[in-house]
């Protein structure tokens, strides 16, 4: 093969909203989760009826998935940066996409186990 | 009379196995007023110090250079108000021809890639193309870059990705064309640099706004940029 420079993937923009966008989502739970824990009991009791309710499960999962979007763009971009073997960055890219999914099937049973 | 002190990186590939800093020390004269000033009279002690220059007022970019670990023009740099020694080292980055001159080949292939020209395949008008007053103003803060590379070369995604990533500088001059009323390639612009590596390796660190010696924000065309392909996208 030769060994030319090649770009034009033409893709990025979408990564690039998603990580903004998930960047609010996390800042909004992320106060809102302060502000209820200050004004619910503190210790267990607290936590599980807080986490008991089903819509803080919904938003607490739906943070997950965006905490795990913006770890891909972030981490994804980690290896585009300083990984410069093509086979070692793809197979990064594999790697960090498996273990985030991983993360994703767990973070189900945390949630979703209370 | 006062004296200043200099660390200098020197390197001749002819004749040093590696890189080197080489001290020297210098009276100062009543007219050496800018760090240009001071450097071409130790080119008068030490000729074999190398480094660029031409017009010495900040227009031409010839001689940026690596000044107490920031990037900067000397010919506009006050050398009382640099901290001594003073460190002078080549733009980081990019290959060392010799001394203080380096190689900016790399730097100047991304700056054609973005076509630093007006696309418009419309007849010409038999005078000019003319620009509404407000049109015109949306090119201050982008024309007006002299590529002396102080930005691209301060630029980590720049240091890592020379090769793939257009930098600072290249984007400003992306987004004077887009910004032009008279050229009709917009579409085709953002086309070229849709891409994870021309366009999104900036990570919005404003390195390049730190540096400009002309007071230009890289960042905020690149944001600009990437506003337009939003706009275009949704």
């Amino acid at each position: 093969m030769v060994n030319r420079q090649v770009v034009g993937a033409h893709y990025g923009l979408k990564d690039w909203i998603i990580q903004r966008v998930t960047a609010v989502i996390m800042l909004v739970y992320t106060v809102a989760l302060i502000l209820f824990l200050l004004a619910m009991p503190s210790g267990y009791e607290g936590w599980k009826l807080l986490f008991g309710q089903t819509w803080v499960k919904v938003l607490t999962q739906t943070t997950l998935i965006a905490l795990l979007l913006h770890a891909w763009v972030g981490i994804r971009d980690l290896w585009m940066d300083y990984i410069k073997p093509v086979g070692v960055r793809l197979t990064m890219h594999s790697l960090t996409a498996v273990w985030l999914v991983s993360c994703f099937v767990y973070s189900l049973k945390v949630v979703w186990g209370l | 009379m006062t004296k200043a002190r200099f660390s200098i990186y020197r390197y001749d590939p002819d004749k040093d196995a590696k890189p080197y800093m080489q001290d020297y020390e210098i009276e100062l004269g009543p007219n050496d007023v800018k760090l240009l000033d001071v450097i071409v009279k130790l080119k008068a002690m030490d000729d074999t110090l190398s480094f660029r220059r031409s017009c010495r007022e900040g227009i031409c970019g010839s001689d940026a250079m690596n000044i107490n670990g920031k990037n900067g023009l000397a010919c506009v740099t006050n050398v009382a108000d640099l901290k001594q020694p003073i460190e002078l080292r080549p733009l980081p980055g990019l290959p060392v021809i010799r001394d203080l001159i380096v190689d900016m080949t790399q730097f100047f292939k991304q700056y054609h890639s973005i076509k630093p020209y007006v696309i418009n395949d419309t007849p010409p008008p038999e005078r000019e193309r003319l620009q509404s007053p407000e049109d015109r103003l949306e090119l201050d803060g982008l024309y007006e870059c002299i590529l002396c590379a102080c930005c691209s070369t301060s630029c980590p995604s720049f240091w890592w990705n020379p090769d793939k990533f257009v930098g600072p500088a290249g984007l400003l001059a992306a987004y004077r064309f887009i910004a032009d009323t008279r050229d009709l390639a917009t579409n085709e612009r953002l086309d070229n640099l849709e891409d994870p590596y021309r366009l999104f390796r900036c990570h919005s660190i404003m390195n390049c706004v730190d540096v400009c010696p002309k007071g230009l924000n890289p960042t905020k065309a690149i944001g600009k940029i990437k506003d337009l392909m939003v706009k275009r996208a949704v």
